[in-house]
C-alpha cells in the first residue's frame, strides 16, 4: 500500500481496520500563548470525572500538579528562566521581560501517537485505536498489567492507585463523537489548545512557527509534528519555545516496538541455543559422568 | 510501513530543525554548557563564577514512568519462569537419555516454578480477577500477550509431564508432554527478556540485544543448580554441565551488555541494583567453580555436599540477577538523564550520518510490526 512509502499519508484508523471514518483529529498546543491558567486541567478533570489526586505543594514552582498521570490528563508545566547579570539577554526576546528572564508555560497531554507503544504492548486489547485515530483505554477490559505504563516514551499513561487500571487522556472520545471539542480546548481562554483535523492543525502550526521566528523568537520549534519521527508523528503536537527536555519531554522519542522484530529474533536464537545446550550437555561426558 | 523511510532518506523540515537544535546545543548558544559544565562563559566572554543552570530536565522529574511492577512479583516472575523453562529442557534430555530421577525432579521443579511464576504475575495485576482478559487477543507486538499464550501451553504440558513422571501412569502421554514442555520451555525463558526490553525504560530497552542470552544463561544455571541438588550422583553430571554452560553464558552476556551500554550501564553498576548484581556475580562465579571442582571429587558424601552447595549458589545468583536487572530498570527510569542523553546522542549521530529517524538503533532493519487493535465488539 502506498502509505508504506509516505509516512505523511499513513492513516492509523485505516490501519486499525476502519472503512469509512472521520478525519484524524488531534490537538495543536501552541505554548507561546499559554498563560498557565490551568483551565484545561480543571475542565478535563470535571468533564471526565477524574478523581482528585492530592492537593499538595511541590515547592518547586507554581506547578503543583507535577506531571501527567492516571488522574492528571492535562498538565500545565511552568518553567521560570532567570537571566543572571552578565550573561546577556536570552535569544528569545519576544516573550521575555526586559532583562531576558522569562516564564514558559505549556499544557502537556497524551500524544495519541501514530505508532503508539501503549497500544502495541497492551496484552488484553483494552487499548484501542478509535475511528478518529486517537488512542483510548477501554476500562471494562483493562486488567491493570501495567505494561503500557513502561512502554510510553512520554510517561503519560499510569495505573491508578486503588483502582488498579491504567488511565489517560481519551481526547474526549465521548465529546468529539458528538461534534463537540474536547473539554480542555473548549476551556482554553487563549486558544493555546487547538482542536481539529490533524492535517489542518499541522498547516496552521507551520504558519505560526514561521510567524514567531519572524518576530525574533528564534528558538520556537514544532514538536511531534513530523510524521517521519520516531512515533510517526503525534496526534497531539506542540509549539515549544525551548528544547523539549526543558518541558519534561523526551527530545527524540522512538516507539519501542520498532525494535521488537530484532528482539524476537534474538530471543528465538537464545531459545534455540538453550535447546542445543541441553542436548550437548546430555550427550557430554565431561566434568561429571 | 516505516522501514521504507530508511530507503527513501526522507528529510523533512523536522530534520533541519533538529540539525539546527543540535548545533545550538553544541555551543553556539549563550551559556550553552550543560548541567555538568565546568564554569561558564557569557556572551561577552567574561568568566562566570557560577555555571548557568541550563536545565535539561523539568525540575529533575522523570520523563518516562517508573515501572509499576513490584520487585517481588515481577522479579520473582522472571526468575521462576526461567527456572521452569530451563528445567523442562533439562528434564526433556534427561528423560531421553534415561536419567529418570533427574528427569522426574526437573519436571516437578518446572511445574512448581511455573505455578509460582503465574501466581506472581496474577498478583501483580491491578485487577487480578481479570487475568483471563490476557487470553482475549493474541498480539505479536505485545510480548505479554505472546507470553500468556506460551505460559498456558507450557504450563499444561509441564503439568502433564510431571504428573505422569510422579505417578508412573500414561508414560506415552507423559513422554509427549515432556517433549512439548522441552520445546516451549526455552521460549518461556527468553520471552521475558523481550517483555522487559520492549519498553521505554532506558536500561532495559538499550540492553535488548544481550538480554535474551543473559536470561537463557541465567535460567539454565538455575535449572542446572536445582538438578545438582536433587539428582543422585550418577545422574547429576548432565545437570552440572547444563549449569556450567548456563552460568558461563550468563556471565559473558552480562559483561558484553555492560560494555556496550556505556552510560546506560550505570544503573546496573551503582546503588542497590549494582549491589544485587555484584553479589549475584560472586555467587555465579562460586557456583560455577564449585560445580567444576566437585567433578574432581570422589563420588560420595563430600561430592554431594559440594554439588548441593554449588547448585544453591547458582539458584540464588539467578534470582538476584533478575532482581538486579529489575531494579536497574527502575533506577534508569527515575533519572531523566538516561532518557535525554541517549536520545541526544542518537540525534547527533543522525545529524552526522544524515539519516532520518527510524529506530532506537543507530542503524538497522527496523520495521514497525504495528498491530492496532480494533475495539471489542
Amino acid at each position: 500500500m502506498s502509505s508504506q512509502l509516505d509516512p505523511a499519508a499513513f492513516d492509523p484508523a485505516v490501519h486499525a481496520g476502519y472503512g469509512e471514518h472521520p478525519p484524524r483529529m488531534g490537538f495543536f498546543t501552541d505554548t507561546s500563548v499559554c498563560i498557565g491558567c490551568k483551565a484545561c486541567e480543571v475542565a478535563c478533570k470535571t468533564w471526565n470525572a477524574v478523581p482528585e489526586d492530592g492537593i499538595e505543594l511541590t515547592g518547586m514552582s507554581y506547578d503543583n500538579t507535577g506531571g501527567l498521570g492516571a488522574s492528571t490528563w492535562r498538565h500545565v508545566a511552568f518553567i521560570e528562566q532567570i537571566q543572571r547579570p552578565g550573561e546577556g539577554a536570552a535569544d528569545d526576546a519576544a516573550v521575555g521581560g526586559a532583562d531576558g528572564s522569562r516564564w514558559l508555560m505549556a499544557s502537556n497531554v497524551c500524544k495519541h501517537c501514530t505508532e503508539a507503544g501503549c497500544l502495541d504492548v497492551c496484552p488484553t486489547g483494552a487499548l484501542m485505536r478509535t475511528e478518529f485515530g486517537t488512542v483510548v483505554v477501554q476500562s471494562d477490559i483493562c486488567n491493570g498489567c501495567g505494561y503500557c505504563v513502561s512502554a510510553c516514551p512520554f510517561g503519560v499513561i499510569e495505573r491508578r492507585e486503588g483502582d488498579g487500571r491504567a488511565w489517560k487522556c481519551t481526547l474526549c472520545y465521548d465529546r468529539i463523537g458528538d461534534g463537540l471539542e474536547p473539554a480542555c480546548a473548549k476551556a482554553c481562554p487563549t486558544e493555546s489548545i487547538q482542536y481539529g483535523p490533524l492535517d489542518e492543525l499541522r498547516e496552521r502550526a507551520a504558519l505560526r512557527v514561521e510567524e514567531l521566528r519572524l518576530q525574533g523568537e528564534s528558538s520556537a520549534q514544532l514538536y511531534l509534528d513530523d510524521p517521519a519521527d520516531g512515533i510517526g508523528g503525534g496526534g497531539a503536537f506542540f509549539l515549544l519555545l525551548d528544547e523539549p527536555e526543558v518541558y519534561g519531554l523526551p527530545p527524540d522519542p522512538v516507539v519501542t516496538t520498532r525494535d521488537l522484530p530484532r528482539m524476537w529474533r534474538h530471543a528465538a536464537i537464545a531459545a534455540g541455543a538453550l535447546v542445543a545446550g541441553g542436548l550437548a550437555t546430555a550427550l557430554g561426558r565431561n566434568l561429571w559422568p | 510501513m516505516t522501514g521504507a523511510r530508511d530507503i527513501f532518506g526522507v528529510h523533512g523540515r523536522g530534520q533541519h530543525e533538529r540539525d539546527r537544535r543540535d548545533r545550538d546545543r553544541d555551543g553556539q548558544r549563550p551559556g550553552g554548557q550543560r548541567r555538568d559544565g565546568q564554569g561558564g562563559r557569557g556572551r561577552r566572554g567574561e568568566e562566570l563564577m557560577v555555571p548557568r543552570a541550563r536545565p535539561d530536565s523539568y525540575y529533575g522529574k522523570p520523563i518516562v514512568k517508573e515501572p509499576v511492577w513490584s520487585a517481588r512479583d515481577v522479579g520473582g516472575y522472571l526468575f521462576f519462569g526461567g527456572l521452569a523453562g530451563a528445567s523442562s529442557v533439562l528434564a526433556g534430555f534427561a528423560h531421553a537419555s534415561g536419567r529418570d530421577e533427574l528427569a522426574r525432579a526437573s519436571k516437578v521443579c518446572a511445574v512448581g516454578a511455573i505455578g509460582l511464576s503465574g501466581l506472581a504475575l496474577v498478583a501483580d495485576l491491578g485487577r487480578p480477577e481479570r487475568f483471563v482478559n490476557m487470553l482475549r487477543v493474541a498480539k505479536v507486538t505485545s510480548p505479554m500477550s505472546m507470553g500468556s499464550w506460551l505460559l498456558s501451553a507450557f504450563g499444561g504440558a509441564a503439568s502433564v509431564a510431571a504428573a505422569s513422571a510422579v505417578t508412573g501412569r500414561a508414560p506415552r502421554i507423559g513422554a509427549a508432554a515432556t517433549a512439548a514442555a522441552a520445546l516451549t520451555g526455552p521460549g518461556v525463558c527468553t520471552y521475558t527478556a523481550v517483555l522487559i526490553c520492549n519498553t521505554a525504560v532506558p536500561a532495559w530497552h538499550e540492553a535488548h540485544r544481550e538480554m535474551p542470552y543473559l536470561f537463557a544463561g541465567s535460567a539454565a544455571s538455575a535449572a542446572g543448580g536445582f538438578g545438582m541438588i536433587a539428582a543422585p550422583s550418577d545422574q547429576a553430571g548432565q545437570a552440572v554441565r547444563f549449569a556450567v554452560l548456563g552460568a558461563a553464558t550468563e556471565l559473558t552476556a552480562k559483561s558484553l551488555l555492560l560494555r556496550r551500554l556505556g552510560e546506560t550501564a550505570e544503573p546496573y553498576q551503582t546503588g542497590r541494583p549494582g549491589k544485587l548484581m555484584e553479589v549475584a556475580e560472586v555467587l555465579t562465579a562460586a557456583g560455577l567453580a564449585g560445580a567444576v571442582l566437585s567433578g574432581g571429587l570422589r563420588p560420595g558424601r563430600g561430592q554431594r555436599l559440594a554439588a548441593g552447595l554449588s547448585g544453591a549458589a547458582l539458584l540464588a545468583s539467578s534470582a538476584l540477577t533478575r532482581l538486579g536487572i529489575f531494579e536497574a530498570g527502575r533506577a534508569s527510569a527515575r533519572d531523566p538523564k538516561y532518557t535525554v542523553n541517549l536520545q541526544r546522542a542518537r540525534m547527533r549521530q543522525r545529524a552526522a550520518t544524515g539519516q532520518p529517524a527510524a529506530t532506537g538503533q543507530p542503524a538497522g532493519d527496523a520495521h514497525h510490526p504495528g498491530t492496532h487493535a480494533k475495539p471489542h465488539p
